[in-house]
């Protein structure tokens, strides 16, 4: 217990005075995985044993890492999430039954993913005007994203592709995690409009490699639990096609940010597991342009999302200082 | 979209030609099918089609609806014009469940000499609700009496006193044109049928049986209903609506539009608080020599009496008594009946206000108020409502009672009107409390459908009841308190009754306040 703080702390102080340096960090690709992630990931390692439960849709293996290989990862610390093997076999039962019990809450919207569901109407009323705004749809009819392919990029459950299923587009989710793609599929298969949803089992970076391209990609709350931000956001506008739409979400790394998602969220009010968010990995707006704009994506529209304690509610701001939402798009390299 | 209108006017044809039965679940099914080009499972294959006599047969795999509304009735019939008349929400497939014949579509509606007793009073709030969704121009084809002055009279007899309290309120106090409007419910229903098949894009069916049994899916978790191998059917994901007819249905989302006795909300186990009244509502028209304009109310020592203008000199009636008393009226002779109103009304309880101490004090007072502002109907003198003539039609009695549901929703159902809430028709307020719950429901749909949430759940059916349901609440006491001030009878607190409500007279915002709540334009009653 006493070592657990101990570790946070220091993690915590790496962070505050490696934050102007990340981003630098991040561009070594093969030194992606021993950078100054592996005392983080030794930390997920050990939270892993103590019975903290993962981040939802964590592409980042926990225990067995990988060899660096240029051609395969692209600097990307995402490996074959089915190599999820650990140590021992023990450990692996210990981790996949963890998720086990997450994903069956996935779509229990009293659950440990309450304040995911809570935010989805908000998140998905900016994703619609966005893209209506960009493909020049009509954003006042119940179908606004008729015919448009979309990709959902950590699609957990299913939170956010449903959603986007029913306002009409053709959607393919993609998980690094098995479980959460089972669960994801058969809650999908429930509904006849949801039915169409295609999900995979895969990262962005694989899709990358098949040429996959889509109209819009979507990645929601994934970035700051990916270990290689950079490539990831390039592997992101790798998948759209030319003039396509990029929106990415994630959380700003200020003070503020700090103690509203893991001191409030995490430890008073319980909303989310304990661990589920490292600070040290959160993304300031100014990075993600950055990250961005290096993958060729020109950020256009950019919003915050705030909840409101009284009402219990969500809305879109101005004030990006904790959540908010980027969308961009693909130029022509 | 014309070979669209024409496939829809010849299935008009066919439905009156037919008797409603089996085709008119078709009807809608043709619609469907020519619409959707046979994309949706729960369109029916051409030969069913032919097939008019035989009992149409779904398949198990058949999609969903997205809506199924039961009970076409005045706040039923409003809900889905609603929804058909909201881009969002006008592409959804609609059930309709109500065995009433009139939902048959007849093509013309018999306007009658005598107005039927069964009228409703409809708020400005209502009338700019159904102006939006393209009712009201029906409603003013036919029969309809806009009123702009309302007179309450709160008579005080007792302690060597007479006297007669009044409130006299008038439209122009808000600015306002019209307090309300009395429209037959037969009307009212008719104009929503029209408004809905002229301008319905929406898919539906209706269903001519009443309901005989719901599932509602309980909430297990996915892993759990997975694991149940329910998932071939979609019964472990939906509603699952039994007919008395033999169909099947499912649906996404119930909306319980049924009535005071809802089968739905008992379906949904959804618990009330009921409290009857001992009370009975009398209804019926009469008839007068002169054209009435001007809502009347009184309340007796028995209940309130109501004299409410219907157009072409006649006038509704609402008087609520004790039962036996409200039986006995009923079995009257008509002259005696209108003897009986007319001295309910006017006659029988004392002086006109003006006249005894009181009279003279409250009229001093009132010159003290003329500062805060002018209002017309505090300088209007009392007004004798206009006496009765005859008794035009046949007399209805109804029980009165009290009806909150504790909850207006759970998973996939939700109730709208009167399945929600009853109260006591002594100030007009039932139906038009309805009419905001449909409104108000569709509103949320529409929401739901932009950030294309599933129709049934729970978190979007709530911010519906966070709407609704306080407001409703509200109402409801107030108009409960109303009733219970009025039905003790003693002497010390008839009189602080009579003076307290008839205070209201000279105080000019206390009035607007009144008549902007009781119109709809304001949701509380204070501060607001």
């Amino acid at each position: 217990m006493a070592l657990r703080w101990c570790l946070r702390g220091l993690a915590l102080g790496r962070a505050i005075g490696s934050s102007s340096s990340r981003l630098q960090l991040q561009q070594s690709t093969n030194n992606a995985l021993f950078s100054a992630r592996s005392l983080p990931q030794a930390l997920q390692w050990w939270r892993s044993r103590a019975d903290a439960p993962l981040p939802p849709s964590s592409p980042l293996p926990l225990i067995h890492l990988p060899p660096p290989d240029e051609s395969k990862h692209r600097g990307s610390a995402e490996g074959d999430p089915l190599t999820f093997s650990a140590f021992s076999s023990s450990i692996d039962e210990v981790e996949v039954a963890k998720f086990a019990a997450i994903a069956d809450t996935w779509w229990d919207s009293e659950g440990p993913f309450k304040p995911l569901h809570s935010m989805n109407p908000t998140r998905l009323s900016f994703i619609r005007s966005a893209l209506c705004r960009h493909f020049g749809r009509d954003p006042n009819c119940a179908k606004p994203l008729e015919g448009l392919k979309i990709v959902d990029v950590g699609c957990g459950g299913g939170i956010l592709s449903e959603p986007l299923a029913r306002m009409g587009a053709v959607v393919t989710g993609i998980d690094a995690v098995e479980k959460n793609i089972k669960i994801a599929n058969l809650h999908a298969e429930l509904d006849p409009v949801t039915s169409s949803i295609e999900y995979r089992c895969a990262t962005a970076e694989k899709m990358a490699e098949e040429e996959q391209t889509f109209d819009a990609v979507i990645s929601l709350e994934v970035i700051e639990h990916v270990s290689d931000p950079a490539g990831f956001c390039k592997s992101l506008g790798d998948l759209a096609v030319p003039d396509g739409a990029i929106v990415i979400s994630t959380i700003n790394r200020t003070i503020r940010s700090y103690a509203v998602t893991i001191v409030a969220a995490e430890y008073i009010l319980g909303w989310l597991p304990k661990g589920t968010h490292q600070w040290s990995s959160f993304v300031t707006p100014e990075e993600l342009v950055l990250i961005m704009q290096r993958a060729s994506i020109s950020v256009q529209e950019m919003a915050g999302f705030v909840y409101n304690p009284l009402t219990g509610e969500w809305s879109l701001s101005d004030d990006t200082s904790v959540n908010y939402v980027a969308c961009g798009i693909k130029r022509n390299p | 979209m014309k070979s669209k209108i024409e496939k829809k006017l010849l299935s008009q044809h066919q439905l009156n030609a037919v008797a409603a039965g089996c085709l008119s679940r078709n009807y809608g099914r043709t619609f469907c099918s020519v619409v959707e080009g046979g994309e949706s499972s729960s369109c029916p294959k051409a030969e069913d089609k032919t097939d008019q006599g035989e009992k149409f047969e779904r398949t198990s795999k058949a999609e969903p609806y997205d809506i199924a509304i039961v009970g076409g009735g005045m706040v039923g019939m409003a809900f889905a014009c609603a929804l058909s008349r909201n881009p969002m929400t006008k592409h959804l497939t609609v059930a309709i469940i109500d065995n009433n014949p009139a939902l048959g579509f007849k093509t013309s509606f018999k306007r009658s000499e005598i107005p039927d007793p069964r009228v409703s009073t409809v708020t400005p709030a209502t009338i700019s609700f159904f102006r939006d969704i393209g009712a009201w121009e029906y409603v003013l084809q036919q029969r309809h009496a806009y009123f702009d002055k309302m007179q309450v009279i709160f008579p005080f007899i007792g302690l060597g006193l007479h006297w007669v309290g009044y409130t006299r309120y008038n439209a122009r106090d808000v600015g306002k044109e019209c307090l309300g409007c009395v429209v037959e419910n037969k009307v009212l229903h008719y104009s929503l049928l029209s408004s809905f098949q002229s301008g319905a894009e929406l898919q539906w069916a209706l269903y001519p049986a009443r309901l005989s049994s719901m599932t509602v899916p309980s909430p297990r978790s996915v892993s759990s209903r997975i694991m149940s191998q329910l998932e071939d059917s979609p019964s472990g994901r939906f509603v699952k609506l039994d007919l008395s007819d033999g169909n099947t249905l499912h649906a996404r989302l119930v909306v319980g539009a049924d009535g005071s006795k809802s089968n739905v909300r008992e379906m949904a186990a959804l618990k009330s608080t009921q409290r009857s009244y001992s009370q009975s509502a009398i209804i019926c028209t009469v008839e007068h020599a002169v054209e009435n304009d001007c809502a009347w109310q009184r309340f007796l020592p028995s209940g309130p009496i109501a004299l409410l203008p219907v157009g072409d000199r006649f006038s509704n009636v609402v008087w609520s008594m004790r039962p036996e008393e409200a039986s006995a009226h009923k079995s009257m002779d008509g002259d005696d009946l209108a003897k009986a109103i007319n001295r309910a009304m006017d006659d029988g309880h004392g002086p006109q206000p003006g006249s005894g101490v009181l009279g003279g004090y409250v009229e001093r007072i009132s010159s003290f108020t003329s500062w805060w502002g002018p209002s017309s109907s505090a300088a209007e003198p009392f007004r004798a409502p206009p006496r009765v003539t005859a008794v035009a039609s046949e007399r209805m009695v109804f029980p009165l009672s009290l009806m909150h549901a504790h909850d207006y929703v759970t998973r996939r159902v939700a109730l709208v009107g009167d399945a929600a809430h009853t109260v006591h028709p002594l100030a007009g307020q039932g139906v038009n409390m309805g009419f905001g719950d449909a409104s108000a429901l569709a509103k949320v749909i529409a929401e739901g459908v932009s950030v294309g949430t599933d129709l049934g759940e729970l978190t979007l059916l709530k911010r519906y009841e966070k709407e609704r349901k306080a407001g409703n609440a509200t109402m409801m006491a107030i108009l409960d308190g109303f009733q219970k001030a009025f039905a003790v009878d003693a002497g010390p607190l008839n009189l602080l009754r009579a003076a307290a409500f008839h205070g209201a007279q000279y105080i000019p915002p206390l009035k607007r306040n009144i008549i902007s709540y009781a119109s709809g334009d304001q949701k509380w009653p204070l501060f607001s």
